[in-house]
């Protein structure tokens, strides 16, 4: 019998090994594994980025959409009709010769359509344009008894927004329907400044964090002290043909999105430890200018930094990392996580913070009004205590954690922080749902 | 499910009032997300006592009357369980007494079901539990005595030698099926189990068993000795002269 190590998702822990891992290659195929699923039910996964266990099935089936492509329509109004299984890197290629961009861009664009919808995902522009289910126009979705239904925010509004932000747990995503935004070019202009520290971060995001449609920050947690929390604030939007030099004004809506090349292999031990965390933050602080404005930046510079280096989750080694992200409503609650991950011995090398605006009718999206934090940590001994002191501060504060990255908390914390899990369990149990779909994430967090 | 961090939401305690397998479930406790214990063992004040300090550290206990010799109840207690089990501790065992262990047959016949036979029983159950939900890990509480049989508790060491090759093969076959088996031997542990003996060299607590456990459930390892330095120590004496063996004091 030959071994197999499993399926992870992006974290690279937990692992877990299905029974049987299925191509979803047309309607066909997908309602024979839906009539077909046993007792530890199917699981449906796109591009594997979640970085938890929300497409893992141990002793079940999974699905696999990608191969899900059928389907590319761009109509002249900006709308654009595609099978689910497309990437959001694919639909940008494109959609932008044609000069339409995508709504809504999270921190990689290897992700497909069905999982955008289904993590209902954000980008730096949410506080403008809302998540990615705000976009969606309509779905088509394969419900447990084989049924292929279309639903809207005006058709089954219920069905609809369950299954945006709904982790696959509502049926299968096949087919989805996106407004597009119009651009000149796909080049950003973009503002950079430097602060000392997390107060002047959040000074600078509540005085100017508005003025332009793209804004996130980075910070540093890795040095303590005074300086703990010293940012980079990038906020920009996109750039007019006027604003490019001559040579990218040949070709202003070029898909440019340069990458150096991937980490070859997983090293032995985890790269990232609290020498080269500090390291990285050092650099990452210090190649930002004080303050510059109206720089033109690429897709990559602009987007997906880490871009640059393909499969860059190798560098945590075989131990694999979580990603911590949270939302609170307020500013000193954000003080106080940064404060408790500076002052604890585990080390973040790339945290992230930006302002949400108004959240969806979706019970289990994610975003709401308030501050997002999100911070990468090496699985090493003693990061549970820490993350669950984390999911205290969150929890006291009416925030909440975010079902495509977490991969540790326990059902009581994630419970606490969707109010409405009722509803969104109500509507899985009325379309059938929870007979069939479930996941690694849905058994551990009672979903 | 086990979590990123190799943390159990769901751990089953066979044997459940041993010194190591309540360790276990503090360490576990003590990483801060939700714990249910499920506690298999005799009914009696022992257990009672081990439910009520597990819920004053915050874990939710289920209990389920558990006898290692009654052999035909293993696959229905494991079946009762309704969650998935992430961990499961095979931690009953007696010590008995070394010299009616080989003089009297009753002494051997009690050591050899409880320590093997039950051992068994209870894994051919855990196996069945582990296919089904495609994952799962299997804490297999061997000792260092069944590496290399010596005079003063040979039976004891035969049968976890036989429980230590039963659970080693076991671990090979759940492979494929997304389980692990992590086999653990121990050197002399202060236990009630070993209340009234004089320590052996290199002797630990039941807490540094625990939190060998701990730590190879989370890394992925197979097979532990606690402490550490005694795979060295173990692997010298397998080698040892049998004249030369004989005369160690130990």
């Amino acid at each position: 019998m030959t071994y197999d190590p499993g399926l992870s998702g992006w974290g690279g822990a937990p692992r877990s090994t299905p029974a049987a891992r299925v191509r979803a290659t047309d309607l066909d195929a997908i309602r024979r594994v839906l009539a077909g699923a046993g007792r530890r039910g199917v699981t449906l996964r796109g591009l594997g980025r979640s970085y938890g266990d929300a497409s893992l099935n141990a002793g079940g089936t999974v699905l696999e959409m990608p191969a899900l492509d059928g389907t590319f329509v761009l109509h002249d109004d900006g709308r654009l009709t595609v099978s689910a299984g497309h990437s959001l890197d694919t639909i940008l290629r494109r959609i932008l010769p044609h000069g339409w961009w995508l709504p809504v861009v999270p921190g990689t664009r290897q992700v497909t359509v069905g999982g955008a919808i289904a993590a209902d995902v954000h980008g730096k522009n949410h506080h403008v344009d809302g998540t990615f289910g705000a976009h969606v126009e309509s779905l088509r979705l394969v419900l447990a008894d084989g049924d292929l239904v279309e639903v809207s925010p005006t058709q089954d509004p219920e069905l609809f927004w369950a299954t945006v932000g709904g982790m696959g747990l509502t049926g299968v995503i096949v087919e989805a329907t996106l407004r597009l935004h119009r651009v000149e070019t796909s080049y950003f202009l973009v503002d950079t400044d430097r602060t000392d520290d997390v107060h002047g971060l959040l000074d600078l995001i509540d005085a100017h964090g508005d003025e332009h449609r793209y804004s996130v920050a980075w910070f540093d947690t890795a040095t303590t002290g005074a300086r703990l929390g010293r940012a980079v604030l990038t906020a920009g939007d996109s750039a007019p043909v006027s604003a490019l030099d001559p040579e990218r004004r040949r070709d202003p809506l070029a898909f440019d999105a340069p990458t150096l090349g991937k980490v070859p292999l997983t090293p032995p031990l985890s790269l990232v430890n609290r020498w080269t965390a500090r390291a990285f933050n050092e650099l990452w602080y210090r190649k930002a200018p004080a303050s510059r404005r109206g720089e033109v930046q690429d897709i990559t510079q602009f987007f997906h930094p880490l871009d640059l280096v393909d499969d860059w989750n190798r560098v945590y080694g075989p131990a694999g990392f979580v990603q911590y992200q949270a939302v609170v409503p307020d500013r000193e609650s954000l003080v106080e996580l940064v404060e408790r991950i500076g002052t604890s011995d585990h080390v973040s090398s790339l945290n992230v913070l930006k302002r949400f605006g108004a959240a969806n009718p979706s019970p289990l999206s994610f975003p709401m009004p308030g501050l997002t934090l999100a911070a990468d940590f090496p699985i090493r001994p003693g990061l549970g205590a820490l993350l669950a002191d984390l999911d205290a501060i969150v929890t006291a504060a009416g925030g909440r954690l975010y079902l495509a990255k977490d991969a540790r908390t326990d059902a009581a914390t994630l419970a606490a922080g969707y109010p409405r899990l009722d509803d969104f369990r109500a509507v899985r149990s009325r379309v059938g749902a929870d007979r069939v779909f479930t996941s690694d994430l849905a058994r551990r967090l009672e979903l | 499910m086990m979590n990123a961090l190799g943390t159990p939401a769901c751990l089953l305690l066979l044997g459940g009032t041993s010194d190591i397998a309540l360790a276990v479930a503090r360490r576990y406790r003590s990483e801060g997300t939700a714990l249910t214990v499920v506690l298999a063992a005799r009914p009696g004040e022992r257990r009672d006592r081990a439910v009520a300090e597990l819920r004053q550290s915050g874990c939710t206990v289920e209990v389920r009357d558990f006898d290692a010799r009654r052999t035909d109840t293993h696959s229905d207690v494991i079946a009762s369980i309704e969650r998935d089990v992430d961990v499961a501790v095979v931690a009953f065992g007696l010590l008995g007494d070394p010299e009616s262990a080989w003089t009297d047959v009753e002494t051997a016949r009690e050591l050899a079901e409880v320590n093997y036979v039950g051992a068994v029983t209870t894994g051919v159950a855990l196996a069945a539990r582990v296919r089904a939900q495609g994952h799962g890990v299997i804490v297999a509480l061997s000792s260092v005595a069944g590496e290399r049989p010596r005079r003063s508790n040979f039976v004891y060491g035969s049968t976890k030698a036989g429980m230590d090759a039963f659970y080693t093969g076991l671990g090979e076959a759940l492979r494929e099926h997304g389980g692990r088996v992590v086999v653990v031997r121990p050197g002399f542990v202060r236990s009630k189990m070993t209340e009234g003996l004089d320590a052996a060299p290199m002797a630990v607590t039941p807490d540094e068993v625990a939190a060998a456990i701990v730590d190879a459930v989370r890394s992925g390892r197979e097979q532990v000795w606690v402490p550490r330095a005694m795979r060295v120590v173990m692997s010298g004496l397998r080698h040892l002269p049998r004249p030369l063996f004989r005369r160690l004091p130990i």
